[in-house]
């Protein structure tokens, strides 16, 4: 129990996909100019997070790799890469239906991000870590969950930041991109000191 | 873009008028994390190249049969194709260099240049165009990539391409190394820096914000 906790804090924390691996780096600099959107978009890749990484790490177990549960005589690993974007764009579009019809206010708050979580790296990276550092199921989970809580996390608060931003002086060249990736490095050199967690 | 800019403005332009990273903020996602170093910046490169500019050519090929509704997977199970392709060559000729590249070698599908490129230009233009402005894509990415993993190579070991610069205190000689470079931070600033000063040498690229 004691581990899976870790792996949570590690995952959300010190790991932060966006802030130590770069992942899903365009939708957190393009969706992070206000704080309510950065909510919405974080939420939606948490959920997303913690279906697809179990799933794909079933996937994984089940079919692809060699001595797995339903084809043991073949090692279909190299086909991973197709079969994770293919789950994830599927899970997306199944989500997007579920949502529209069971919690339709929820869908529309989530809703237009939905579509932007497919090519966003931070979901196909979490599926890449899991199957590189061979989590098992209940791992995968909190993986899962832990990593999109750090990106949600990480979008959050540099929403809140350039919000603020606007109130400030900059040097002309600067404006705009330049100094969000200055924020977001400050940002992630606040993350790194989680490491002594 | 009409059919006669020619193939050296397609490949130019990309790479300082329209840098992909720097004003668009595309395809930022996979690859900072391979610049520690320079080898891997270089590897990752020619991998990006070779990605963008091989599935823009097959996308343009076939975007008169591609029906619209289904474009997207269409288009991600081409460039997943030509990633699987890469991934493999890599690990069979390389494999110390894919080992160290982990996973964002498999991070180029959802890298938003490659993608960007295949909906944005590829649908609409010939084969040749295609591959020539996802070749002048890919480069625009590795300019930048090249530049992060110079720097952060240099300041954080001292070294490039693994060659000794600056000898480093713990070999005996002066130059204390930059722990810094070598953490993800650094790329972030590097990256602010060089956006700075390209948008100071093209002031029309400034953002009014």
């Amino acid at each position: 129990m004691t581990d899976l906790i870790e792996l949570f804090l590690r995952s959300a924390f010190v790991d932060n996909l966006a802030l130590a691996y770069f992942l899903g780096m365009c939708t957190f600099l393009a969706v992070s100019k206000n704080v309510k959107t950065a909510i919405g978009l974080g939420i939606a890749v948490i959920v997303v997070q913690a279906i697809t990484v179990p799933v794909n790490q079933l996937i994984l177990n089940l079919f692809l790799k060699e001595g797995s549960l339903f084809l043991p005589k073949y090692n279909l690993e190299f086909l991973s890469l197709i079969c994770f974007i293919g789950v994830i764009a599927a899970m997306v579009q199944i989500l997007e239906m579920t949502l529209d019809k069971f919690f339709p206010s929820l869908y529309n708050t989530l809703g237009i991000f939905l579509p932007l979580i497919t090519v966003n790296c931070a979901i196909l990276g979490g599926t890449l870590f899991m199957q590189q550092r061979d989590y098992a199921f209940v791992e995968s989970v909190v993986f899962g969950v832990g990593g999109g809580f750090g990106w949600a996390l990480a979008i959050i608060g540099l929403a809140g930041i350039r919000e603020k931003l606007k109130y400030s002086d900059i040097p002309h060249g600067l404006r705009g991109l330049g100094i969000t990736f200055i924020i977001v490095g400050l940002m992630a050199l606040g993350f790194q000191a989680f490491l002594g967690i | 873009m009409s059919s006669k800019t020619s193939a050296k403005d397609l490949i130019w332009d990309p790479v300082f008028n329209n840098n992909p990273i720097a004003l668009q903020i595309l395809g930022i996602c996979s690859a900072l994390a391979v610049t520690t170093k320079l080898s891997t910046s270089l590897t990752m490169s020619f991998a990006v190249i070779a990605v963008t500019a091989c599935s823009s050519a097959a996308v343009a090929l076939i975007k008169d049969r591609i029906p619209s509704s289904i474009r997207i997977i269409v288009q991600m199970t081409i460039i997943a194709s030509f990633v699987i392709l890469v991934d493999q060559v890599l690990k069979a000729f390389a494999f110390q260099l894919s080992k160290e590249l982990s996973v964002f070698v498999g991070l180029i599908i959802t890298n938003c240049i490659v993608m960007g490129r295949a909906e944005g230009f590829a649908m609409k233009n010939s084969v040749s165009d295609s591959f020539f402005d996802g070749l002048g894509n890919g480069l625009g990415y590795s300019i930048i990539l090249m530049v992060v993993g110079f720097f952060r190579e240099l300041f954080g070991s001292g070294t490039l391409f693994g060659f000794t610069v600056f000898a480093t205190q713990s070999a005996g000689g002066w130059y204390e190394p930059n722990g810094l470079m070598l953490l993800s931070p650094s790329a972030f600033f590097i990256i602010g820096i060089f956006i700075w000063v390209l948008r100071t040498w093209k002031p029309e690229q400034v953002e009014e914000a």
